[in-house]
């Protein structure tokens, strides 16, 4: 592996976040502590009913594991651009796309997976039937990062402003709606005894396009935010 | 017309301007940067010395005049690499230590042959601190591990905004044998600056702007 070829390259950032996000630990702790008390609390809010709770398992971990995804979502390329890294990755010989989609990858494996690997746990605590528990890890698998790179691309959108919580916020709500309805979906089939692939497939066509098209737009969409 | 004195011209601004808002930056420049020529760009605080390293670069579209390497119009996806940007914000992860912040620039642009990261932290007067987060080190010293990432990239075009900023006197005549160094391998530079700067190597060409 050459210094400055592609895998070097793509190596070195995605070792360079990984590391980042490791020398934070506590920071990758949050999610998960976020998700696992909002799924403790649901029970006593609406009551410990083992059938009602099985029913709204599915939707409250989804909704909880996106919305636990997102919450460090907005910190995506912040500090690269604060301190300058940004800079940098957009004079390298690579092409910045590829260098935005290993930035989107490092973010999903310290935020999105620690999520899936508790889901099954936090979903089991929800008295969510085993026979559904497949369907629910397989579409968290394709959900979280199809909401990552869709994420992306706003938060390069608004990297230009300040304050972009709030925008960032709005703008996503749309984009989260059809994910949600998908992944849900599948694991109210698998819940019924129902062939639960197609939404799953209807995710992983959404997915496949992202990861073609979004590291395009959040790169073209960076560029213009550091134009200012 | 590919004698050799064109071909000795790395980096060549033809009536290089740019506007914010219509409200003109800097006004239309004309300079060429030969290999081995070392440049200051001149001019007040807000005459657009930034904005101009911004253009020279690519990250920012020229709203007049055009940008050429070696010849050819300027673009970042086709000559990405060519040239090393060290601006304002330094480009440094502060919990990550200053080897393996030069590893991940190796790793995105390339080593020119015959450099270590550890040869290019000594030479900067960062040996011993090698292993030390970015975070502990001195606002001169976070400069020093930055310059190191010169030494080590394999660009000929080195763009730097203000490098004497922050630094001591040692830390001033590293620059200036930076630039030496850099200048008799055939490399050329463009340093911004707003005070009196004196190279070792004689007198540098001054490229002044107005505000």
């Amino acid at each position: 592996m050459t210094p400055g070829s592609t895998t070097a390259a793509c190596t070195a950032l995605l070792r360079r976040d990984l590391t980042l996000a490791w020398r934070r630990r506590g920071d990758i702790a949050m999610p998960v502590l976020y998700a696992l008390i909002v799924t403790t609390l649901f029970p006593f809010a609406v009551g410990p009913e083992p059938t009602l709770l099985a029913r709204i398992a599915g939707g409250v971990v989804f909704v909880t594991v996106l919305l636990a995804v997102l919450l460090s979502l907005d910190q995506l390329f912040r500090a690269d651009i604060e301190d300058g890294s940004m800079e940098q990755l957009m004079l390298a010989p690579q092409p910045l796309a590829l260098l935005v989609g290993m930035k989107v990858l490092a973010h999903w494996i310290t935020s999105a997976l620690p999520l899936i690997v508790v889901a099954p746990l936090l979903a089991s605590m929800l008295k969510l039937p085993s026979v559904a528990m497949p369907a629910l890890v397989l579409a968290l698998a394709i959900a979280t990062p199809l909401l990552s790179l869709l994420g992306g691309v706003l938060v390069a959108l608004t990297a230009g402003s300040k304050r972009s919580g709030m925008l960032l916020a709005l703008m996503l709500l749309p984009l989260c709606v059809p994910v949600v309805i998908f992944a849900a979906g599948a694991v109210a089939a698998a819940q019924e005894g129902l062939p639960w692939i197609a939404p799953i497939a209807w995710l992983g066509a959404g997915l496949v396009m992202a990861v073609v098209l979004a590291p395009l737009a959040s790169a073209a969409a960076l560029r213009i935010a550091m134009d200012s | 017309m590919s004698s050799s004195p064109s071909s000795s011209i790395l980096l060549e601004a033809r009536a290089l301007g740019f506007s914010r808002q219509d409200e003109p930056v800097f006004g239309p420049v004309d300079f060429v940067l030969r290999a081995g020529e070392i440049a200051l760009v001149e001019g007040d605080n807000g005459s657009g010395k930034t904005t101009l390293m911004r253009v020279l670069t690519g990250m920012l579209r020229p709203g007049e005049g055009q940008v050429l390497f070696a010849g050819e119009p300027f673009s970042l996806t086709t000559m990405g690499g060519a040239i090393v940007f060290l601006g304002h914000h330094l480009g440094l992860k502060f919990d990550l230590t200053a080897r393996e912040n030069l590893d991940v620039s190796a790793g995105l642009y390339g080593m020119r042959d015959g450099t270590s990261s550890l040869d290019a932290l000594g030479f900067v007067g960062l040996g011993g601190f090698e292993d030390e987060p970015v975070r502990r080190l001195s606002a001169g010293q976070k400069k020093r591990a930055a310059l190191a990432r010169l030494l080590l990239l394999p660009a000929r075009v080195w763009l730097l905004d203000e490098p004497y900023a922050n630094l001591d006197r040692e830390g001033i005549a590293l620059v200036n044998r930076l630039l030496d160094g850099h200048a008799s391998r055939g490399g050329a530079a463009l340093v911004t600056s707003h005070g009196a700067v004196s190279f070792a190597g004689g007198e540098p060409r001054r490229i002044r702007l107005h505000a």
